[in-house]
């Protein structure tokens, strides 16, 4: 990777948010989000993305990504899973044991519907989003 | 036909509040009535935080909530709402005026949260530095290495009221300042990640969640102090933000953001990892420093502070990690900015790892001047297994308790002093009426006994003399006299002890002593613990009316000092009983009490 000048970091800091828009914004693709802070890793969250890709796997789904991230503070109800997709009201699950990671893939990404008991609020509104 | 629209509405297995099935059913039943249940989906959620107000019903994608919905509400919703496209004005959440201290830089909608510090946690990957640079990750650096001189960096620190998270609350510009002041060719940056009180995890959530933010921030010290070289000590029990913080250093090498000529501006600056082994101590700044260079982690004498000699003698900069991750947020909106949020004494947030016997424990980010009240009931959801709520510890073992009493008081560095606890790093214990403050004071001057580095007296002989007093009275052979000898021991550390550790280190048994001394009295005069925690003030019995001589308990008996005859009243015999409660919880006729 060639060192960055001023000038490089704000060209790159703009085709990272194009090229992340542009994945969001593309029909069928869905991101899944897993917390993997320690908390998250004792609570299971590295079970949970091995069910997750297993079970992506048998349902054929290919424009799924898993993405990895810290801690958002819902420690109670870790392993976390936020499910990023078009059409579908970002949102939160908490909570994910094996059972609840395929009724994810399944029945949220697979049918359009949200799995029933998981659901958590995001603690507050992104700060860089107003 | 796919969904349009969805209702969340809280509850779960674990929710006590009655409505909210039944509320669950009614709108089921109504979105079947209205004839749009093709097109709408009902949904049982988690627990939303808001339990105070449940049941709640969020309305997605539109982001409505409403509060205190009855189950007779369910009609209105679907009909006017979901049919018509007008939200049901009187249902709204109303979210109770905030004390008229805290200000908030913009609108958080319903949410008493407010995230500076963890603005990336839990969104980026933080092994991934593009991530960050896409959301503004380094463009702070960038606009003071080529906008700003140090003057300013340090006059928008100013005009921020930034102060110390580590607990203390030192103005951080005037840290800044006088290190930019001393003259010397060298000078260091150093983050303080030793984090050590019990409950507390907010500082490696944040490295292990945003490196880069801490490595951005100390990149910007450095320009500003003039210093060439940081270390960041962090604790090796902290594997997974070690990783991520070496990841992140590896990358913005690469980026040429850390190293020689960063930017392309001439300024050179590289930051090493330090590991610490663990000792509360060496979350002292002196004595941090000096197991920075290898020395054993003890602590020395104020002045020469830090700015003037600190790491190998030179002037140093020394922050904790929750004051750096503020940073590029100051240095990219301004300093004006982020003193608009939080109280006017105590600008900006303060991120607190919420445990304890608390419904949602985790990490929290809020508004300084928000209430204990909001932070236990709005935010955590209240008090687990709905018991009453005692007091919350801060501050770790160098804080107090606030009691019930004091719930409305606005959280600042300020307010916690006058109440003889400290804002701390960042623990906040939730206790309830199963807790004893007599072992609560006993387990924090345990604490303190373990990790006194020795090397004052104070410090060395008044926390085992402070240990041997409440240990006295946690087993019924305490006095009145001991509590006028815990008041004068303790004040002597206070003023004499070498460093914070030791000064700070009576605070819990003292504060206990101001707000619960009827637990105290209890103990010495009645030989009793309220709470039934002490075990040797506790006596198990068994009522021989109610025992019906099941036998459970005498099988669950890790001693086996439960005897008896089927089917005919069981004894436990007090000599070898050790009072671990297991026969309490295993009868299922309420024979068994504690006394």
């Amino acid at each position: 990777m060639a060192k960055l000048k001023v000038a490089d970091l704000a060209k790159l800091r703009k085709a990272q948010q194009a090229a992340r828009q542009a994945q969001t914004a593309k029909a069928g693709n869905v991101e899944l989000i897993v917390g993997t802070g320690t908390c998250g890793i004792a609570a299971g969250a590295n079970e949970t993305i091995a069910v997750l890709r297993a079970e992506l796997q048998k349902a054929g789904l290919t424009n799924v990504t898993i993405r990895q991230t810290g801690c958002m503070g819902l420690c109670h109800s870790e392993p976390t899973v936020e499910v990023l997709m078009r059409g579908m009201p970002p949102v939160v699950y908490g909570r994910v044991d094996e059972d609840t990671a395929r009724q994810i893939v399944h029945q949220h990404i697979g049918r359009g519907l949200l799995v029933n008991d998981h659901i958590y609020d995001k603690p507050t509104a992104d700060l860089l989003q107003a | 036909m796919a969904i349009k629209t969805y209702l969340l509405v809280c509850g779960g297995a674990e929710c006590k509040n009655a409505h909210g099935t039944e509320l669950y059913q009614s709108l089921q039943k109504e979105i079947a009535n209205q004839g749009v249940q093709a097109e709408t989906q009902v949904v049982r959620t988690g627990c939303f935080g808001l339990c105070a107000q449940g049941p709640i019903v969020k309305v997605l994608p539109d982001g409505t909530l409403y509060a205190n919905v009855k189950p007779g509400d369910a009609r209105e919703i679907v009909v006017e709402h979901i049919a018509k496209g007008q939200p049901v004005q009187r249902l709204l959440y109303n979210p109770a005026k905030s004390q008229e201290t805290i200000r908030l830089a913009e609108p958080t909608g319903y949410h008493k949260q407010f995230r500076i510090v963890l603005r990336n946690c839990g969104v980026i990957d933080p092994e991934k530095i593009e991530d960050y640079i896409a959301r503004d990750g380094y463009a702070a650096l960038a606009k003071v290495l080529t906008e700003m001189t140090p003057d300013r960096v340090v006059e928008e620190l100013r005009k921020s009221g930034l102060r110390g998270r580590g607990g203390a609350g030192f103005p951080t510009w005037l840290k800044w300042k006088f290190t930019k002041d001393a003259a010397s060719e060298e000078k260091y940056v150093v983050c303080n990640a030793d984090e050590g009180d019990p409950g507390a995890y907010m500082d490696r959530s944040t490295v292990e969640g945003d490196p880069h933010s801490i490595l951005e921030a100390m990149t910007i010290a450095g320009w500003t102090v003039g210093a060439q070289r940081g270390v960041v000590y962090i604790r090796a029990e902290y594997p997974l933000a070690i990783a991520h913080l070496e990841t992140a250093l590896k990358q913005s090498r690469e980026y040429g953001l850390l190293g020689k000529n960063i930017l392309g501006t001439g300024f050179d600056f590289d930051i090493e990892i330090r590991l610490g082994a663990g000792a509360f101590v060496c979350g002292e700044e002196t004595a941090l420093l000096a197991s920075a260079m290898g020395e054993r982690g003890m602590p020395i004498p104020r002045p020469p502070f830090p700015a003037v000699s600190g790491l190998w003698q030179k002037p140093t900069v020394i922050n904790n990690v929750e004051t750096y991750a503020n940073i590029p947020v100051i240095m990219l909106r301004g300093g004006d900015w982020f003193a608009k949020v939080g109280t006017p004494k105590s600008p900006g947030t303060k991120v607190f790892a919420l445990t304890g016997k608390i419904n949602n424990s985790g990490l929290i980010e809020v508004p300084m001047g928000t209430t204990l009240r909001e932070i236990i009931y709005d935010i955590g959801g209240g008090i687990r297994g709905g018991k009453k709520f005692k007091a919350v510890q801060t501050g770790g073992p160098s804080g107090g308790v606030i009691t019930a009493a004091d719930l409305n008081t606005p959280i600042d560095y300020e307010h916690l002093q006058a109440l003889g606890s400290i804002m701390g790093s960042g623990g906040m214990i939730v206790m309830d009426e199963d807790d004893c403050m007599v072992d609560v004071a006993r387990f924090y001057q345990e604490f303190c006994v373990d990790e006194s580095c020795g090397k004052c007296a104070p410090c060395r002989i008044g926390t085992r003399t402070l240990l041997n007093l409440l240990e006295q009275i946690t087993v019924g052979k305490g006095t009145m006299e001991d509590l006028a000898k815990i008041k004068e021991v303790g004040t002597a550390m206070q003023k004499a002890a070498l460093c914070g550790l030791g000064q700070t280190a009576p605070n819990p048994v003292l504060s206990t002593m101001t707000y619960f001394a009827d637990e105290y009295e209890a103990h010495i005069r009645d030989h009793r613990c309220p709470a039934g925690k002490c075990k040797a003030l506790v006596t198990y019995t068994i009522d021989p009316e109610k025992c019906i001589g099941c036998t459970l308990c005498a099988r669950r008996c890790p001693v086996n000092t439960i005897r008896g005859e089927r089917q005919k009243p069981h004894v436990i015999i007090q000599d070898n009983c050790i009072k671990c409660g297991e026969c309490l919880h295993a009868c299922k006729f309420g024979a068994v009490s504690r006394k």
